[in-house]
């Protein structure tokens, strides 16, 4: 009976040992996390649900009257950037279906030391991740494929805005606002051999400075009117189709997409 | 001395519990493994298939599932099998626009082709999505009044009393008690390996044959978003399913006279949604569209050529539909359809591991 108490007596303090160990291994205060993003979508300030889509009116900047109908659109690269310079970046991606909430809510896999962050992000892929010799095997599984046709100049869709929208003269008419790289090509249509230029037009979003804590929440708020805002104001009865070998479109819309994204409420939870 | 005996009565335990678990292991059955064979395209660009993990991919259940795929005993007169609408020759379709029950009774849509199943990523199933795994549409047919209009216990007690039945269901899932479940696994296991990646354009892809002129101008026109604009739809050579699996409204119909999709998600955005049909193996699928209504590929494309018509519900890739579409010229149309016709896989359709 007194042996086996030496034995429970042992592997008890054995426990009490092997337990304090990884703490007093760990050296750090307060542990690394990870960081939660919730992507929210608004029209003016307006806030999109799903019940919107196709049902709710919206007027753009230059008075065209349309609906939503498909909000699909690509980030990468999140970034934590601390005030000495160092950078976290867990180097994934995240393809949000804004209609559907799928994929709303990411949690970039990278865990960061608690502090203050000047927290970024890219609208799309830049040309490196675009060019990732394989591709993407999801992304190419999803929606038929989100990658680009390669006359175009391959690589992936950065986003796909589709609607409806009432014309200059009355007409019911559809818009597909797909945002690639800009891409322009010595003779139309486009075709093997005919690209010319292939301009990067995804860009980096800064949302300032953010409190990490042990569990925090930061909202990317998108409002859709800067996409027809600022500093192009979109006329969709010239711009409402075929854009994606549009170079100038391209370039427009990747200038207008300076404004579309804010950082939105931060909860510390 | 006392210690080496309580670190033997502690081995004992150990080794007691260990086989204890062997018994256990003992009693499971399990069929003989037969992974699915993933072709060389899919493997490189896309997610691999959907396999429950409560159903794996066995000789056995393959086998049995095959044979009960080619049966009529499935059927309440033992005159059908699903095989009578979904045909080797026709990539697992019907020639006819609806198919004929065992009263002879009509269907009201045309019968899906079937192959690629397991990298149906969203697991709708149907024209309409109404079945949210491949073992759940299974047992769809069976049942349904107009196609072969039986009771699953009335399938259960003919299989039952079936002289091979018993036995093969034993050796597909360990047990000769036949049940409906077991019945859908089976059928869902042989359905997975209908696997069509052995196209023209599959071997162009793997450098092994080159397109034509005109397949390689057709392939242009289909990714050309001013013309064809096929693949935000149908995918592009990076997705080998050449399907999106999703629904949509393709213009086909100023007043909705069948909901589709919206009949089953009760949302009024999405009726006359129908899912995206593979473009493979479309030179043995006619009739086309879910209601069977074109007969040609050429009528297909006089469709999206200048045939659309405006809905609530129409797609807005559907473009210029005030004009009835993007207007292709013929020479347009001609090479579009001849790279379409490069997705067809004639050795799908003759792979003697498929045919009854």
């Amino acid at each position: 009976m007194k042996l086996l108490k030496k034995i429970a007596l042992f592997s008890m303090t054995a426990l009490v040992f092997a337990s304090c160990k990884s703490d007093d291994d760990g050296g750090d205060p307060v542990a690394n996390t990870t960081v939660d993003f919730t992507f929210t979508q608004n029209f003016n300030g307006a806030a999109i649900a799903n019940s919107d889509y196709e049902t709710t009116n919206y007027t753009n900047e230059n008075g065209e009257v349309l609906t939503l109908s498909k909000l699909v659109y690509l980030v990468s690269d999140v970034t934590f950037t601390a005030a000495d310079g160092t950078v976290y970046d867990a180097g994934d991606y995240n393809l949000i279906d804004a209609r559907n909430g799928t994929n709303v809510n990411f949690t970039p896999g990278i865990e960061i030391p608690q502090g203050d962050y000047t927290v970024s992000f890219t609208f799309g892929f830049d040309d490196e991740d675009n060019d990732l010799a394989g591709g993407y095997q999801d992304l190419n599984s999803s929606d038929g494929s989100w990658a680009v046709p390669d006359p175009l100049g391959g690589g992936y869709h950065f986003m796909r805005m589709e609607g409806m929208y009432t014309n200059s003269i009355g007409s019911i008419e559809s818009f597909q606002y797909h945002t690639i790289r800009a891409n322009s090509h010595t003779t139309l249509p486009p075709g093997p051999g005919t690209l010319d230029e292939l301009i990067d037009t995804s860009f980096v979003v800064n949302l300032g400075t953010v409190t990490i804590g042990a569990d925090t929440d930061i909202e990317v708020q998108m409002d859709v009117a800067e996409w027809f805002k600022n500093p192009n104001q979109w006329d969709l009865n010239t711009w409402f189709t075929v854009l994606m070998p549009n170079f100038d479109a391209q370039m427009d819309m990747n200038e207008n997409g300076a404004g579309v994204f804010s950082l939105g409420t931060v909860n510390q939870n | 001395m006392r210690l080496g005996v309580l670190c033997r009565i502690l081995l004992l335990v150990v080794f007691l519990s260990s086989c204890e678990d062997k018994d256990d292991n003992l009693q499971q059955y399990t069929a003989t493994p037969a992974p699915l064979e993933v072709p060389q395209l899919f493997e490189d660009n896309i997610l691999p298939p959907v396999i429950p993990d409560d159903n794996p991919q066995t000789v056995e259940g393959i086998a049995l599932g095959k044979k009960l795929f080619f049966d009529p005993i499935l059927s309440l007169d033992n005159t059908q099998a699903c095989a009578d609408c979904h045909q080797p020759e026709n990539s697992f379709s019907d020639p006819r626009r609806f198919s004929v029950g065992i009263d002879g009774s009509l269907g009201t849509r045309q019968s899906m082709p079937l192959f690629n199943m397991a990298w149906n990523f969203n697991e709708k199933f149907f024209w309409d999505g109404r079945s949210v795994s491949l073992e759940e549409q299974i047992f769809q047919p069976v049942t349904n009044p107009i196609e072969m209009d039986n009771t699953w216990p009335n399938v259960e007690n003919s299989l039952q009393d079936h002289a091979d039945y018993p036995a093969l269901f034993e050796e597909a899932f360990g047990s000769t008690q036949i049940d409906s479940v077991n019945v859908s696994r089976a059928i869902a296991q042989f359905l997975r390996t209908l696997v069509s990646a052995n196209s023209k354009f599959d071997r162009a892809e793997l450098g092994l044959e080159p397109l034509t002129p005109q397949e390689q101008n057709g392939l242009n026109i289909y990714l050309d978003e001013g013309r064809g604009d096929c693949f935000h739809c149908h995918g592009l050579p990076n997705n080998p399913l050449w399907t999106d699996n999703i629904f949509h409204n393709n213009g086909m119909d100023e007043i909705i006279t069948d909901l589709g999709f919206g009949d089953v998600s009760g949302d009024p955005r999405e009726f006359g949604h129908f899912k995206t049909p593979s473009l493979r193996n479309l030179a043995f699928t006619a009739p086309y569209m879910h209601d069977g209504r074109f007969a040609t590929l050429d009528e297909v494309i006089d469709h999206y050529s200048e045939g659309l018509v405006f809905s609530e519900t129409i797609d807005p890739l559907m473009k210029a539909v005030s004009t009835g579409g993007v207007a292709l010229t013929d020479g347009d149309k001609a090479d579009l359809k001849a790279f379409l016709l490069s997705l067809s896989d004639p050795s799908f359709i003759n792979n003697p591991d498929f045919q009854e």
